[in-house]
């Protein structure tokens, strides 16, 4: 080169302000941190969520009972009122127990770690499908476009929660009759996931027919590469930006399709219960004065899909705000 | 021509304030546009000559402003004024050509009711004789058949008749100044130079003053009468369009010259300016030109230079002060012993 | 000029069908409709030099350049490199060999990087494509092109954005380079940086084009940097070629009504106050394109022949011109 352009290229300006730091102080200074810091209502949202996360987590060590082991309840602790005594051990109850002698504390612990489970689970499962057939579709185009676009035009007719009842339905016929019981969370995430992939798929599909347009895929396309290789390494990791936005989205929307489910009693099964599980249980007595056994678990859903949608929000906000 | 001025722009100051300190992409900018005259802006992408026009007319995007100097529209300010008025001086005192004409034009009426509305604004004028007057216009911008195109939708036409109706609009209310942001880059050459025609035409013929911002020298030279050569927000030249382009006295404008491939020039090599201009974060000290510039001396590592009368032009450049002549001469000899 | 050609480029053309779908065009009643993007184009490039297509927008010079690098398929003719047909290779692995051999510059230096990739990783991967280097060898590769293109090899670690648009098109060069191709198609490679900027990019394909006889098939719309470029320019108008000739000649007696117009028009530095000669009219619509000659409508030489025979092009000396007021000495 001449001698110029090296001159040239040691006189370029440049940034030291971010390179050398390490990654979290990088992040500190990220417009989504400032926003972050700004935000009361998505720090105490976020708390909230991570709280609720933890305490699924961590479910069999913070629980005082384990709810579900027959041989621990005691028909005799049946409807205790919240903050009151356990007469054989001395122990509060301090959300009350239900019908069956059950710490309702401890079921809720037990429900959000099922609830969270299979959302997070429909979630992961509804990501895959849906980028993978959005790349699909918007990379290759034509006919396979139009099957895979159609075939969610026709889903986006129906709510997804009748779709998701249709699909556990037909899961259910298909698992044989002994298998039902263990196959039933399974089917449930597979039919909630089912039912929320078109979000995913036409979002990934329109930022795909913008990506492979541009000028790096056609370079691509220069040196021979295949068609996966182009989609999975060139376009896929820049059409990520939304699906984080829209999984948190999502995994709200599948929370409470699994409370729907499991409260209209064809989601998880009775041993294995859910919130929403806990919630239908607890309508039975709503009538005759026992209010904390739907309360609790209801107050506890609420709290987990409104953390969860606030988040979601605002990070569709800070990240890409032309999706509003 | 009359030497009253139209538009004054004195030590304009534009800021935008960030979280990691402010930008200034406009510091200290100083011009005026006389009636009837094009003036020409000029410089790469970032040097602020957009940010000139908006700031004129208003329209610096938020959380950007004027944080200095006066802008004056025939020694009335107008930098410091309400949204209200400044709206009604736009379109009526001030009329804009920006580089997509569909910017400028409503999509959902004809031409013929957008240029009318205007031409009413400031006429008080019956709707038929509106209508003649927006035909009128219409042709005298060159559209083929305007009294039945005057009926048309904004997308009926191509771009470069576009772009001639956004002309006609912003002459249509007879305003003092017109501001062409790139009134042509998105245009083929051929319809350039038919565009340029026209502006200058009828800029002239009316005594429109004209603020011409463009990256193409050789706009500049055919359509300007003066040219303004901003870089990084500052301004570093200037003067009458032929002096600064033929004879130029800032070393970054002789560069720019330089390094423009010519119809005419040499097609060996070209001549170029090292590097690229800095990012509005990074302006170095004293002169922003001073890591590019091949003669520079210790002053314009440490000092701001500012407008001198060089020659028919003005120059920001520690070369020509007097303080520094001696050094400049030294660089320049122990440059020559180098080089040979 | 044929007999030590690199890439051969004969009777290429390509149509585009820019029908509405199916059912729009059952409900209206209306045809199906073509767009002809690039008709009957042919040109040869001698192994070391430049060939220059100029045109306006919707010339269809985008499009020739796509088809010469493969990207495209033509509706008919062919191009060939070194004799050998690039739309019809033998087997997979000459179709390899030769895709190694031809690369590209495109117009934006934004799009045209990964934004995602490392700028080390963006030039390996065409190394790694063909198996040109392994191991360690290809990073060492991948500094040499960065410091070749005037950058610094650390400068590989960086992410595209981190750099300006003109450092951005020396990447792109870089990763072009990478396949130690023959030929590069460079489409537009300077219409997006500044004037200053473009004079380094320029010059550096110069040398660059020096030091390791390079082709280059040079795509712009700007005349003073095709003149800079080129050493054989052809000018496209509606798809068509209509002059083909030396650089010199072409500036210094341009023979078509239409690179006339356009020399003309282009804007010039030393021209102070001018006003270019009034061109009349616009590019018609591609879909309806004028019969006979496309140009007549614009032209001040158009006469009934014009209007009704399209012309074909002509041997002159240095130049081919396909104009009827050229070959009936109407023009000057």
């Amino acid at each position: 080169m001449t001698e110029e352009t090296q001159r040239g290229a040691s006189a370029r300006p440049v940034f030291k302000e971010d390179e050398h730091l390490p990654f979290w102080k990088r992040w500190m200074d990220t417009d989504i941190w400032h926003s972050y810091k700004k935000s009361p209502v998505i720090i105490i949202a976020s708390i909230a969520f991570m709280l609720l996360i933890l305490s699924a987590i961590f479910a069999p060590l913070i629980s005082p009972y384990t709810p579900f082991d027959p041989g621990s309840l005691n028909l005799m602790n049946g409807f205790t009122e919240p903050m009151s005594k356990n007469d054989f051990t001395g122990d509060y109850f301090f959300l009350g127990t239900d019908d069956q002698g059950r710490d309702v504390f401890s079921t809720i612990l037990f429900g959000l770690r099922i609830s969270l489970f299979v959302g997070l689970a429909a979630v992961l499962f509804a990501m895959t499908l849906g980028v993978i057939l959005g790349l699909i579709s918007g990379y290759l185009g034509g006919w396979v476009d139009g099957v895979i676009m159609r075939v969610a035009d026709i889903q986006m007719t129906f709510p997804s929660i009748m779709v998701a009842m249709l699909l556990y339905g037909v899961g259910k016929g298909l698992t044989p009759p002994d298998l039902r019981d263990e196959m039933a969370l399974v089917v449930l995430i597979i039919s909630i996931g089912l039912s929320e992939w078109v979000q995913f798929a036409r979002t990934v599909r329109g930022a795909t027919l913008v990506e492979r347009e541009k000028e790096y895929v056609q370079a691509g396309h220069l040196i021979g590469l295949s068609k996966w290789a182009i989609m999975l390494r060139h376009i896929l990791p820049n059409v990520t930006g939304p699906i984080l936005v829209i999984a948190t989205i999502s995994l709200a929307l599948a929370i409470i399709a699994e409370a729907t489910l499991s409260f209209l009693g064809v989601g998880a099964p009775k041993t294995e219960p859910s919130l929403g599980t806990l919630i239908n249980v607890g309508r039975q007595f709503i009538l005759s004065g026992e209010w904390w056994i739907l309360l609790f678990p209801s107050l506890t859903l609420l709290a987990l899909a409104l953390s969860v949608n606030l988040f979601g929000d605002w990070l569709r906000d800070v990240l890409n705000p032309k999706l509003r | 021509m009359s030497e009253e001025i139209v538009l004054t722009v004195e030590d304009l100051i534009v800021e935008f304030p960030t979280r990691k300190g402010i930008l200034r992409p406009v510091d200290r900018v100083n011009f005026n546009i006389k009636k009837g005259e094009i003036l020409g802006v000029v410089g790469e992408s970032g040097a602020g000559k957009s940010m000139c026009g908006s700031a004129i007319v208003g329209l610096i995007d938020r959380p950007g402003r004027i944080t200095g100097g006066e802008i004056r529209l025939q020694n009335e300010r107008i930098d410091n004024i309400s949204h209200e008025r400044m709206r009604k001086i736009r379109g009526r005192r001030i009329g804009m050509v920006f580089q997509d004409p569909l910017t400028s034009l409503n999509p959902l009426m004809t031409v013929g009711e957008q240029i009318m509305e205007t031409i009413r604004v400031h006429l008080k004028i019956s709707e038929a004789e509106a209508r003649q007057r927006a035909i009128a216009a219409l042709e005298e911008v060159g559209i083929p058949a305007a009294s039945s195109r005057v009926d048309a939708y904004p997308h009926q036409f191509s771009g470069g008749m576009r772009q001639r109706v956004v002309i006609a609009l912003a002459l249509a209310a007879e305003p003092e100044l017109i501001i062409a942001d790139e009134p042509t880059t998105a245009l083929d050459v051929s319809v350039q130079a038919q565009i340029m025609a026209l502006l200058k035409k009828l800029c002239h013929e009316r005594g429109t003053a004209v603020m011409l911002i463009t990256h193409d020298m050789g706009v500049i030279a055919e359509t300007t009468d003066r040219v303004a050569v901003l870089y990084a927000g500052r301004l570093a030249e200037i003067g009458p369009t032929k002096d600064v382009l033929s004879n130029p006295s800032h070393p970054y404008t002789i560069g720019l010259m330089a390094s423009t491939p010519s119809p005419t020039g040499s097609t060996e090599r070209l001549s170029q300016i090292p590097g690229s201009m800095p990012n509005l974060r990074a302006i170095p000290q004293g002169c922003a030109f001073n890591q590019r510039c091949t003669k520079a001396i210790s002053a314009c590592f440490k000092h701001l230079p500012i407008l001198e009368p060089v020659d028919k032009t003005d120059v920001a450049c520690w070369l020509y002060d007097e303080a520094y002549k001696d050094e400049a001469a030294e660089q320049s000899k122990t440059q020559l012993k180098e080089g040979a | 000029m044929s007999e030590n050609s690199l890439i051969k480029a004969s009777d290429l053309g390509r149509v585009f069908d820019v029908s509405k779908p199916w059912l729009n065009r059952v409900l209206e009643g209306s045809e199906k409709q073509f767009l002809t993007a690039a008709d009957k184009v042919h040109f040869d490039i001698p192994k070391g030099k430049t060939f220059a297509l100029v045109g306006e927008s919707g010339s269809g010079k985008s499009t020739i350049g796509k088809m010469v690098v493969g990207l495209l398929n033509p509706t008919s003719g062919n191009v060939t490199v070194d004799g050998e047909d690039l739309f019809n290779p033998k087997d997979k692995k000459a179709q390899l060999a030769l895709r190694r051999r031809i690369q590209m510059i495109f117009q934006s230096p934004y799009a045209s990087l990964n934004p995602r990739w490392r700028v080390k990783n963006i030039i390996a991967e065409p190394i790694k494509a063909f198996n040109l280097l392994e191991g360690k060898a290809i990073q060492t590769r991948a500094s040499e092109l960065l410091e070749q293109v005037g950058l610094a090899a650390t400068d590989g670690e960086k992410y595209p954005h981190e750099f300006s648009g003109g450092q951005r098109q020396r990447i792109a060069i870089a990763r072009a380079l990478a396949s130690n191709p023959e030929f590069i198609v460079c489409d537009e490679p300077t219409s997006a940086l500044d004037v200053s900027v473009q004079s380094q990019v320029l010059n550096l394909m110069k040398d660059l084009q020096k030091d390791l006889g390079l082709t280059y098939l040079f795509i712009s719309h700007d005349l003073s940097v095709v003149r800079f470029m080129a050493d054989q320019i052809g000018v496209l108008y509606l798809g068509r070629l209509v002059e083909i000739a030396d650089r010199d000649k072409l500036f210094e007696a341009p023979q078509h009504p239409y690179t006339r117009m356009l020399i003309d028009a282009a804007p010039r530095v030393d021209a102070f106050g001018r006003t270019a000669d009034a061109v009349v009219g616009e590019i018609p619509d591609p879909i309806n394109m004028p019969s006979g000659c496309s140009f007549h409508p614009r032209c001040p030489l158009a006469n009934d022949r014009c209007k009704t025979e399209p012309p074909s092009l002509i041997k002159l000396d240095r130049a081919e011109v396909s104009c009827h007021a050229v070959e009936e000495n109407r023009n000057n």
